[in-house]
């Protein structure tokens, strides 16, 4: 198969940026999108040109290091997955396929495609965790939990911290991300001692980072590779405001 | 070079609650006085700096990827395992410490591994403290699944996604600790050099990956979390970054290296099927708890598996291992695997591929059950193969996977350099010569919460505090090294890439030092690798600068590690003239085919010692002395 591929190169943080087209030629459609990009940049390190820096690692959907957005979609689009597992037979041969990093204030670009995403670090740093100390832990079977609440706290549990979320939302809002974080913890007996303050920590720090507010319009929902439910927003509005109502 | 494990005397049950007692503490108030680097935040590198932060030291921690929480230990699919019966199946503390020695096929010591059995009820209660969603029933109790080379049920598990919910817990836990002050994290930073100051391990000298910058930082001690070295063959279930060069610098800085042969062939992954890939994808083992392995009776049988009858399958695992059927170890598998597709009954286009059917589980169970437990794995398949595994049988073949090999750790964690301890993946010490499933995340979790903690101390009580800082001459000199030899790379301007190169490597040491080895092979490799080195260094072409993000610089200088260690691999190989694990040699083995141990000369640790680039590196034996557990050859049938 054969692409045109227009790619945002930006030399650092500071640079300016532009789209630079490169024609990815003889590409197998077994390739993942990375191992077509490695093809590419094979051929750039060949005639000395500086190859395309993105950001991937697992290669298997579960790290979340990668997170590119192609036509205008992170993770190009397909339904629960990643960019590293988005497979070149998903495309037409000779399409022209456009690669972004994902673009928000409060995740400057590297170099790139490559996005500073330790916002969301700082977030989980403000609260994101049970505060319990190694040691100290009574018997794993002393506090029974629901299977509903388990699966549900898994489902929210399966957040990678991408950052899709944030690239697809027109306010850059990172909610889909901290509201799963929230759900994950306060749906577990376990993480309910400290749900107050954990959910006005967690706001705050993300307020700070500089991401937008949710306008309801869940297009997070729709490209986040493990579909991690737009409802756990509205949990995460109704424990904030409950927080603040009820703080002594 | 003198090898002194440092077990503690008195009745193995007792070792560690003894140790415990007599290692020397560091008072409160002393604690943070004294300064960690943890380099590396798999479960390991995260758990440690989170327990070791929480006691009051100050700790350092770093990693080559953007953020702490994507290291590889997330990519752990299937489980953890712990002694707690919960099943009431007969487990113990005992049962989980036989089953791992003889899994390892009796190249471990007996006292780590005691050790690890006992600790590994107290990581379940820590992970379900932190609010690792494990898979529970409808009472809210844990359940357990079934893994290979045992025959009670004890692996917890959070559906396919084990390794990543318990590498969150250990991240949330590292991230209080960064919110309280007690580390400090660096991240896209990677290890450039171990800085030894008066025989000990100081610092570290690590390049900052955004800006190309040598950063030096000293501590009072050094802990390697760095997990495996299996990209050593280029394919691989490991992540793209995953890398020896941490270890190497390590090795070359006076630790030795250990059994660095021993490393895991996968049995279930999804085959290769072209020059494109970049790695390989693991498909969980507890797929083996419902899956059936089986390929065609006939050689060379080409039909749709749909259409062949249930008297054309041959279902090779539970015909020769009776007993444990699709559940026998990794090893066991992976090389049964590979004698049924070389006598020519392989499957797909290839024939380097078996079936591994869920049909018969589906049928008994329904869909819906057998999407609950292995969705996400099914999901993954589709998305790889574009083929439905809900209808056709997956086809899967074996891949390097793990490291048992590493560097050489006492009873305490500790390297051959004093101050310098080695946890996970990275040290060579609780999995013998084949590592059972659902026990990385168990010894990564156990060095990193109970057993660094207690040791570290220990050693640490025992110095002075801040005794070097980094304008110490040593960390300038591992700069300067450092630096030239990226200069190096950058000035060749050959016409090969490192990955161009590194796939030679990787296939040369799969095809001669893989899943099976023999003495003419090896040579040849040992032959060919110095060759291969030297293309390298003439032949290679590095684009870019080395004074900003430069991915092309980092594999490259990941890749002359690779180069340098293959040799210690193969040599280490061609030494161990039996077969163990997954180190086969086929001069070594029973007449049905098993592995067949030699007690009398080989029952040691092989541990490695440089001793220069010109000099062929020295061999140190460490004897393992069983005194619990009765010699045996393996059988699973």
């Amino acid at each position: 198969m054969n692409f045109t591929l227009r790619v945002w190169r930006q030399k650092s943080a500071k640079a300016r940026g532009k789209f630079v087209t490169y024609e990815a030629t003889d590409i197998s459609p077994d390739m993942s999108f990375m191992e077509m990009l490695d093809v590419v940049n094979e051929r750039l390190i060949l005639i000395s040109e500086d190859p395309i820096a993105f950001d991937s690692d697992c290669r298997e959907g579960i790290c979340g290091t990668c997170c590119l957005v192609i036509n205008g979609r992170p993770h190009g689009g397909k339904h629960g997955t990643t960019v590293c597992q988005l497979h070149m037979r998903s495309f037409e041969d000779g399409d022209t396929i456009t690669v972004e990093p994902i673009r928000a204030r409060a995740f400057p670009i590297v170099k790139d495609l490559i996005t500073d995403r330790s916002a969301f670090d700082e977030i989980i740093k403000s609260g994101g965790y049970v505060s319990v100390s190694t040691g100290s832990a009574p018997d794993a079977n002393a506090i029974p939990v629901p299977k509903p609440d388990a699966e549900l706290a898994m489902d929210a549990a399966a957040c990678v911290g991408c950052g899709a979320c944030v690239a697809c939302c027109k306010n850059a809002s990172a909610m889909l991300f901290v509201s799963a974080k929230l759900a994950h913890l306060s749906l577990l007996p376990q993480g309910k001692a400290e749900w107050r303050r954990r959910v006005r920590e967690m706001v705050s720090a993300m307020d700070k980072a500089g991401f937008g507010n949710c306008t309801n319009e869940k297009e997070c929902e729709l490209v986040c590779p493990k579909e991690i439910k737009a409802n756990n927003i509205a949990r995460m509005n109704r424990q904030f405001l409950i927080s603040l109502l009820t703080d002594q | 070079m003198e090898l002194d494990a440092r077990i503690p005397s008195g009745p193995l049950e007792q070792k560690w609650d003894t140790h415990r007692n007599d290692l020397k503490l560091v008072s409160p108030a002393n604690k943070r006085k004294y300064t960690i680097i943890c380099v590396g935040t798999g479960l390991a590198g995260a758990s440690a700096s989170a327990s070791l932060a929480e006691l009051g030291y100050n700790v350092l921690t770093f990693c080559l990827q953007d953020s702490p929480r994507r290291a590889h230990s997330i990519a752990a699919q299937g489980g953890i395992n712990a002694a707690r019966n919960y099943a009431n199946d007969g487990d113990s503390v005992y049962r989980l410490f036989h089953d791992t020695i003889k899994g390892g096929d009796y190249r471990s010591r007996e006292a780590n591994v005691y050790r690890l059995a006992q600790v590994s009820g107290s990581i379940i209660d820590q992970c379900v403290a932190q609010g690792v969603p494990f898979a529970r029933d409808y009472g809210g109790m844990l359940v357990t699944r079934s893994f290979g080379g045992a025959q009670v049920s004890r692996t917890f598990y959070a559906r396919g996604q084990t390794g990543q919910q318990l590498l969150i817990g250990a991240y949330s836990a590292m991230m209080r600790q960064v919110h309280a002050g007690r580390i400090k994290l660096f991240p896209r930073r990677e290890l450039m050099d171990l800085v030894v100051i008066d025989g000990a391990a100081r610092g570290i000298v690590v390049r900052n990956l955004i800006t190309g910058e040598m950063e030096s930082f000293a501590a009072d001690a050094v802990i390697l979390a760095t997990g495996g070295y299996t990209n050593v063959f280029f394919l691989s279930t490991n992540a793209a970054s995953c890398n020896v060069s941490a270890a190497w610098k390590a090795y070359r800085k006076g630790a030795a290296f250990a059994n660095p042969c021993y490393t895991q062939i996968h049995p279930t992954c999804i085959p290769v099927t072209g020059n494109h890939q970049s790695k390989l994808t693991l498909m969980s083992e507890s797929l083996r708890n419902d899956g059936r392995v089986w390929i065609p009776r006939n050689q060379h049988d080409t039909r749709d598996p749909a259409q062949i009858p249930e008297a054309d399958r041959f279902y090779y695992l539970e015909e020769k291992y009776p007993a444990f059927g699709n559940l026998v170890p990794r090893d066991v598998a992976s090389r049964n695997a590979k004698s049924q597709c070389d006598a020519g009954r392989g499957v797909g286009q290839t024939g380097l591929a078996v079936y591994l059917d869920l049909r018969d589980a589906i049928a008994r169970d329904g869909a819906d059950s057998i999407r609950e437990k292995y969705g996400n794995l099914f999901d993954m398949y589709e998305r790889i193969t574009a083929e439905n595994p809900y209808e056709v049988p997956m086809r899967i073949y074996p891949a390097p996977h793990y490291a048992m090999g590493g560097l050489w750790v006492d009873y305490d964690l500790m390297s051959t350099v004093p101050g310098l301890f080695v946890l996970g993946e990275a040290n060579f010490s609780d999995h013998g010569a084949n590592r059972l499933g659902a026990s990385a995340l168990m010894q990564g979790l156990a060095d990193g919460y109970f057993v660094i903690p207690y040791t570290i101390g220990g050693y640490l009580a025992g110095i002075q505090p801040a005794q070097t800082d980094a304008s110490h001459s040593a960390f300038a000199d591992s700069v300067a090294a450092a630096s030239a030899r990226i200069d190096k790379l950058l000035s060749i301007r050959g016409s090969r890439t490192a990955a161009d190169i590194h796939r030679e490597l990787g296939l040369l040491l799969w095809n001669n030092c893989g899943m099976s080895r023999n003495e003419a092979d090896l040579e040849a490799a040992l032959r060919r690798i110095p060759e291969i080195r030297d293309e390298f260094w003439h032949n290679l072409m590095v684009a870019g600068s080395s004074d900003d993000l430069n991915q092309n610089l980092e594999r490259a200088l990941r890749v002359a590690d690779f180069l340098e260690f293959a040799e210690l691999m193969v040599r280490d190989a061609l030494q161990r003239r039996e077969s163990c694990g997954g180190h086969f040699r086929v001069e070594s083995q029973t007449p049905d085919g098993e592995a067949l141990r030699d007690d009398e000369h080989f029952s040691y640790v092989g541990a490695w010692e440089f001793a220069g680039d010109e000099t062929p590196p020295v061999l140190h034996k460490e004897p393992l002395q069983f005194e619990a557990i009765k010699l045996a050859q393996r059988s699973y049938k």
